[in-house]
């Protein structure tokens, strides 16, 4: 796939090595910057956010020039982009597509809902098992046992 | 079980468990053994809690172990602004094993993951309280001679008390069969439930105390908090809904025994207490054995 040849149409202008994010939920591509930590980082980020998309509707993309992330790093977003594409570039051209995936555990990054739990009151990283039943993705607290709920998260 | 940390009853296996149920007996025979010299079990209390608290100290000193620690916060540096870590870090350096019991949900996990020594969860927040659970297994095994099979029943508050939680969960290893009395707004949680249901054994729900009596081995007995209703004249309507008395017990099995977590406020009359199916006292006694087996097997004696 030729990703130069797309590029006059893009909102967003292309990166020649990087890390692209793409099929990120509108409303949350400002939170997967947060777990990424985008803002303390010292390469090129471009953000689109409420671009056309032909899949689902709206969408927002994220493209992070000369980084590379690892899986366990990328995974995070999973939680606020579980439809999200992995794009890695090198050279203008795309050498690796994956979709991310749920991770087993997150660590730091989502507060716990219980208002008693340690976490809430020491200084303490928060860590949580990702669950997963019908009503969709919540974690459970490794220390208190309390699950969050998806709309619960409040992100660190 | 040498080294390991109690936090929750899942922390032991059933064997585990069965071995601590054995090595209380043994003590119960033979409390005063001073297997413990030379060891020292900090007791850190950072709300009150006298029958917890006692009966661990209690179960040391029967064992030749030296207790320190405090049992409030006005007499920690908790109130000088010291961190949970910091005060686990230090009180490690002055001790072999720690018995904590703190406000938080979690804290007496965190402070086994931070502690170079073994931490004993004597109940956190509105957590866990896994020597409770022992200690009601130990008074069920030694009243019933068996934890199979039993018909319990459980009354009042349902819904917030811990012990409750705890003990369900861990008497469904048994195929118990599970009689809950509680009021509507103080039934048992469903995720306390799935357990129930994950292992198909049966469950029944009462509101009428009556309904839980003749069928049941033992009748675990729950204090109903006033704090736990939003609405005063809810609290009104059930506080005496489920008070047990006397003249209930006449149709009740022949080894029937009433347990309490205690303290009991007037959800049993005091008419029960010389009811010789009155066992809560006992209960609490059956605590300082099977600390005494927790301290013994964690410390590697026993």
């Amino acid at each position: 796939m030729e990703y130069s040849n797309q590029r006059k149409e893009l909102k967003v202008s292309a990166i020649e090595n990087g890390t692209v994010i793409d099929h990120i939920p509108a409303n949350s591509v400002f939170r997967a910057t947060r777990i990424l930590r985008l803002d303390k980082m010292e390469n090129q980020v471009l953000v689109g956010t409420y671009l056309d998309s032909k899949k689902y509707g709206k969408k927002g993309i994220i493209k992070v020039s000369n980084t590379f992330f690892k899986d366990d790093e990328i995974n995070k977003i999973a939680l606020v982009a579980p439809s999200a594409t992995l794009i890695v570039i090198r050279d203008f051209k795309v050498v690796e597509k994956k979709q991310v995936e749920i991770p087993k555990k997150i660590e730091k990054i989502v507060k716990c809902v219980n208002p008693n739990c340690i976490t809430n009151h020491e200084n303490i990283p928060t860590k949580f098992d990702v669950m997963k039943n019908e009503n969709g993705i919540y974690l459970t607290c490794l220390y208190c046992d309390k699950n969050t709920s998806k709309e619960n998260m409040v992100f660190l | 079980m040498k080294n390991r940390s109690l936090l929750s009853i899942n922390d032991f296996s059933l064997d585990e468990q069965l071995k601590i149920l054995t090595l209380a007996a043994e003590f119960e025979k033979n409390p005063t053994q001073k297997i413990l010299e030379g060891f020292v079990v900090a007791t850190l209390f950072f709300e009150p809690s006298t029958r917890t608290k006692l009966s661990f100290e209690s179960a040391a000193s029967r064992l030749g172990a030296k207790v320190i620690g405090f049992s409030s916060l006005a007499t920690s540096s908790v109130t000088k602004g010291e961190s949970l870590k910091d005060t686990i870090l230090t009180v490690s350096n002055y001790a072999d094993i720690i018995v904590i019991r703190h406000p938080n949900d979690g804290s007496a996990r965190f402070a086994a993951e931070i502690s170079p020594i073994p931490v004993i969860n004597a109940g956190d927040g509105a957590n866990q309280h896994p020597t409770q659970t022992l200690l009601d297994m130990y008074s069920i095994l030694k009243t019933q001679g068996r934890l199979d099979n039993l018909n319990i029943t459980f009354v009042g508050d349902l819904k917030y008390g811990r012990t409750v939680h705890s003990l369900t969960i861990a008497l469904t290893q048994f195929n118990t069969t599970f009689h809950l009395v509680s009021p509507v707004e103080l039934k048992l949680p469903s995720y306390v439930k799935r357990h129930i249901k994950e292992k198909q054994l049966s469950y029944f729900q009462y509101t009428d105390l009556l309904d839980g009596i003749p069928q049941a081995d033992i009748i675990y007995m729950t204090r109903i908090q006033r704090e736990r209703f939003s609405d005063p004249i809810e609290y009104e309507k059930v506080k005496n809904a489920y008070n047990l008395n006397n003249s209930m017990l006449i149709n009740t099995k022949e080894n029937m025994r009433i347990l309490h977590p205690l303290p009991r406020v007037n959800e049993i009359a005091l008419d029960v207490d010389n009811n010789p199916k009155a066992y809560y006292f006992q209960q609490a006694l059956n605590g300082v054995f099977v600390r005494q087996a927790l301290l013994a097997a964690i410390l590697g004696v026993k």
